[in-house]
């Protein structure tokens, strides 16, 4: 019989002042196994550990509860409390009284109520908890950050700067992302190429890190500190090693319909091409899909004209295998499919237009050259309309629910740009609030209203309606002066919310990383753990996580390299004792734990099996425990019962139900 | 019936088989039972008519084990248990030697009580080659029903009459299906949740715990038995109250899902008649909703939808989306 102290927090009132811990610690007292209960304001601080290890000692506790907060804010913390009393680590267990059940209910006697059964599910369980020993795994000293934006490209800067080798996986040709394709950025007005270039050149100068761009990740496997990944580099059809990156394949290649990815298909490429002319690696590669050589068989012009011998029709998509200690997830975002607001006409007018698109139209490398024009007639706009939350802040489920944060801002910047080189042109923006948290940012929008005469407008727009002469027309509400109002316009901007990529879902799921509804990838803690997932050995860089802007980003880069390279600084780490166990006499023999794991840790050999009346050589089920992650999936497939989790055991989990439904 | 015995005689004196897997008489004509036979005099007990419903995949289990290869006649249905068997390691493919027995669906005696013939002393003309209409000897006299009224209901949603896995093939098979599989589960699936509830409890209420699908089926093949054993309480739950009881059913329908063939001889060899493999059927059609057409047993090589996960798979909501 084990000896149970339960120990029930107030969390301040946080929890007391819905549960009435009194009550809790009476009736846990009456549980069996329990021969010690107590409650105390704040049990995670100095004064709290203290209790529970002056009553391991005085009570000769073999177990404790701890009636708190979700165990994934303080298990830990009790835990080592535990083992600095001498006690098993693995004998605490957490009833979540907080997130559970204080937080979640209105009522007190329903909430003590609950607060009761689910401390008696924890005592049910340690009753049957047996001390538990961890084992080692070692630290693969190499980082993967996956997405060669400007996140990407700080986190790996800084996991290089600290001596580890990195590797990025870039997945279109060049690094750079989206702060590649903006013009200017806001507060300061720099130019984002100019202060993005240098760090670009200064990744792939690196001796420490790797660039794979026009690559992939195609499958994870492995865990924290010893992740083995596959990258499929996809076939460039251009020889990285001999081209020199003169550019004459580009401009003698034939084949100019491709719209351009980095111009947002304002303009067009041709089917050998770099996004832009500060890719890194200079290096093009042939879109097969629009490359006459590969549809029809003939061309072959621009093999012809490469000095370098440097392309290669034949060249296959190439897979390297790598181990990582530390994975990074840098995927970034785009613009969400304006389809279903048919009603700012952006689908019906070539000159209603996104404000990425924007971006390329004032830079100098854009498909205007930088010049301000519609782009139906090639006229310079007169007048202007910048309509915010473009399926931002959303509440029907056309858009997202959440702001994307930096349109405020990039749009007080397009405003200002525009009025500073264009002085005749009216600006008006629509918008439903204007946010400006962050330094120097409220001055910056004070300026565009101000100095630059921006023609604020609070207020929604309903509709945008193409007029027979070419102009648009504006419908919005004004909601100071509370009245309707109609604008003409030659060009309508709008900010359009930001989505992540649409691949971070896949690589969440690789990686078992968790992700939102929005498909952001969740940080472990909100507050706390702000860039690491609560998947061990995955950590989260820019707006992979959430809306941010670029200097918020550098600093999750950053962040996010700092607890990489913590990670990788390691020589070993201990390992989770909770992994699965088979009995090899239930065991039939039959392969679909082995089939689930997502760890390969299970493989089958023949064995001799003995137990009472059995003694034979049959196939069962072997676990190797530095491989297993204790994610239980074996337990739950396995039709005879014979596997299970130690610390999670079969027994237990049905003690713990029993219990709630007692 | 002649044919099989012959081949069977022919393979076991050329020692290309140590024992023959079939079925031999019981104690009526209509309830033949699986049986081992070892040599030609035992051999002649061998029977092969419109009752030799039962799957004798999973008697193969235990005849892996033995010394020698076993020949073991198989319907076209219970080839898929079979491969689903090879699949999961319980079988030995080596150790088998399959003849692939014609079938043109098997007979349920209460089909033909339920047409109103009682006094039953005797079923003929039920054979592979046999008759449209089968004789049936009553103490009233003789009467005749057809073959197709007097099938089980398995054989009108018929799986076809391929067989998935053999050496050799005797005699013809015929595709029985004339019904909808899911159409049961549809129905089930019509009504409220609280007139499914009472239609299962209903139904459920009649089980006596024989266990006996559980031991005819071939997904229950485990080693040991959850229900069996002391390492969990789940035992000692199936038996607590007449709900629990009922837990049996759903523990066993989730353990088999995914791996149930469809072979219907749980429902057959019910002696309450509750129609048990509608459980199955209802997670075999939700499967093929959510992860697309699948047949247990078909493929050995296929993971099952269940054990396996691409990225098209549905998001767990769903199913409580549908409800």
């Amino acid at each position: 019989m084990q000896r149970i102290g339960v120990f029930v927090c107030h969390c301040g009132s946080n929890i007391a002042a819905t549960v009435d811990v009194n009550k809790v610690v009476e009736m846990v007292a009456l549980e069996p196994g329990v021969v010690h209960a107590e409650e105390y304001q704040y049990m995670c601080s100095e004064v709290g550990q203290a209790k529970i290890i002056e009553a391991i000692h005085e009570k000769q506790l073999t177990g404790v509860v701890v009636c708190s907060c979700s165990p994934r804010m303080h298990e830990a913390t009790f835990r080592k409390c535990a083992e600095r009393a001498g006690l098993n680590p693995y004998m605490v267990e957490i009833a979540n009284i907080r997130e559970q059940c204080s937080w979640i209910h209105k009522d007190v006697t329903e909430a003590t109520e609950k607060a009761v059964i689910l401390a008696r599910a924890a005592i049910a369980k340690v009753n049957l908890n047996a001390p538990l020993m961890p084992g080692e795994s070692r630290v693969t000293k190499r980082a993967l950050v996956i997405g060669g934006g400007i996140a990407g490209i700080q986190t790996a800067l800084d996991i290089a700067d600290a001596g580890y080798e990195v590797d990025i996986v870039e997945k279109t040709p060049s690094i750079g992302g989206r702060m590649s394709q903006l013009d200017k950025t806001f507060p300061t007005l720099d130019c984002s190429a100019c202060i993005l270039t240098p760090k670009m050149v200064e990744a792939s100068a690196h001796e420490k890190i790797t660039l794979y761009t026009y690559s992939e990740v195609d499958k994870v496997s492995g865990f924290v500190g010893d992740f083995t990944v596959d990258i499929r580099k996809k076939a460039r059809s251009v020889d990285m090693s001999k081209c020199t990156g003169c550019g004459v394949c580009m401009e003698k290649c034939p084949s100019k319909k491709a719209p351009s990815e980095f111009n947002r298909g304002l303009n067009n490429r041709t089917a050998i091409y770099t996004p832009f002319a500060q890719a890194i690696p200079n290096v093009p590669v042939i879109d097969r899909e629009q490359c006459i050589k590969f549809k029809t068989g003939k061309c072959g012009i621009c093999s012809k004209f490469c000095q370098a011998n440097a392309i290669d029709y034949d060249q296959t998509d190439e897979i390297i295998t790598q181990k990582y200690g530390a994975i990074v997830v840098a995927t970034g975002f785009d613009t969400i499919n304006l389809d279903k607001y048919g009603e700012y006409a952006y689908n019906e007018s070539p000159d209603v237009i996104t404000s990425l698109e924007l971006e390329r139209i004032m830079n100098a490398a854009g498909p205007t050259k930088g010049h301000l024009e519609r782009l139906s007639d090639g006229k310079a706009p007169k007048n202007i309309v910048f309509i915010q939350c473009v399926g931002s802040r959303c509440s029907d489920d056309r858009g997202k629910s959440y702001c994307s944060k930096i349109c405020c801002m990039y749009t007080a910047k397009h405003a200002m740009l525009i009025r500073d080189k264009y002085p005749d042109v009216n600006v008006s923006v629509f918008y439903i609030d204007v946010r400006t948290p962050g330094k120097n940012f409220d001055e910056f929008y004070r300026r565009a209203v101000e100095d630059y005469h921006v023609n604020y407008i609070k207020g929604q727009v309903g509709k945008v309606t193409p007029e027979a002469d070419g102009s648009l027309t504006v419908h919005g509400v004004d909601l100071i002066d509370n009245r309707q109002v109609k604008v003409s316009a030659d060009m309508v901007v709008l900010a359009t919310a930001i989505e992540p990529n649409k691949d971070a879902r896949k690589i969440a799921t690789m990686l078992t990383a968790s992700i939102d509804t929005n498909d952001f990838l969740t940080e472990a803690h909100a507050k706390l753990r702000p860039v690491e997932s609560p998947t061990a050995g995955i950590f989260l860089s820019g707006v992979a996580q959430g809306p941010k802007d670029i200097p918020e980003t550098v600093s999750q880069a950053g962040a996010a390299a700092i607890k990489a390279v913590g990670l990788l600084a390691k020589d070993k780490l201990l390992t989770n004792p909770c992994t699965a166990s088979p009995d090899p006499l239930a065991c039939n023999g039959c392969s679909v734990c082995a089939n689930v794991c997502p760890y390969g840790a299970i493989t089958y050999e023949n064995k001799d099996v003995m137990g009472p009346g059995v003694r034979e050589n049959r196939r069962v089920a072997t676990v190797n425990s530095a491989l297993c992650q204790g994610c239980g999936a074996c337990t739950v497939a396995c039709p005879s019962g014979a596997m299970d989790l130690q610390g999670f055991s079969n027994r237990q989990i049905i003690a713990e139900v029993d219990a709630i439904c007692r | 019936m002649q044919e099989l015995m012959g081949r069977a005689r022919e393979l076991l004196e050329n020692g290309t088989v140590a024992r023959v897997l079939g079925w031999r008489a019981g104690d009526q004509s209509y309830n033949p039972e699986p049986a081992f036979f070892e040599n030609a005099v035992e051999l002649e007990k061998l029977v092969y008519d419109g009752f030799c419903g039962a799957n004798l995949s999973k008697y193969m289990i235990e005849a892996s084990k033995l010394e020698g290869k076993t020949l073991v006649f198989l319907k076209p249905c219970d080839t898929y248990s079979f491969n689903q068997l090879i699949k999961e390691h319980r079988v030995d493919r080596e150790k088998a030697y399959i003849i692939g027995v014609g079938c043109r669906g098997k007979l349920d005696m209460d089909q033909i009580r339920n047409q109103g013939i009682k006094g039953i002393l005797n079923v003929s003309g039920t054979e592979l080659q046999g008759p449209d209409e089968i004789t049936v000897e009553t103490i009233y006299g003789t009467k005749t029903v057809s073959y197709a009224s007097a099938m089980l209901s398995r054989c009108h949603v018929c799986k076809g009459k391929d067989h998935v896995i053999y050496d050799e093939l005797l005699g013809e098979s015929a595709d029985t299906k004339d019904a909808d599989r899911f159409d049961e589960v549809a129905a089930i699936e019509a009504m409220t949740s609280e007139e499914r509830f009472a239609f299962f409890r209903k139904e459920l209420s009649k089980c006596i715990r024989c266990n006996a699908c559980r031991n005819v089926c071939p997904a229950c093949s485990c080693r040991k038995c959850v229900f069996d054993s002391t390492k969990f309480d789940s035992a000692q739950k199936a038996n607590a109250d007449s709900f629990e009881e009922n837990m049996f059913h759903i523990i066993r329908a989730f353990h088999v899902a995914g791996r149930c063939t469809d072979c219907g001889e749980c429902s057959r060899v019910c002696p309450q008649g509750i129609p048990l493999h509608l459980f199955n059927r209802k997670f075999i059609k939700d499967i093929n909703t959510f992860y697309g057409e699948f047949q247990a047993g078909a493929d050995i090589q296929e993971k099952g939808p269940l054990t396996n996960y691409t990225f098209e798979d549905v998001e767990p909501g769903i199913v409580a989306e549908r409800g």
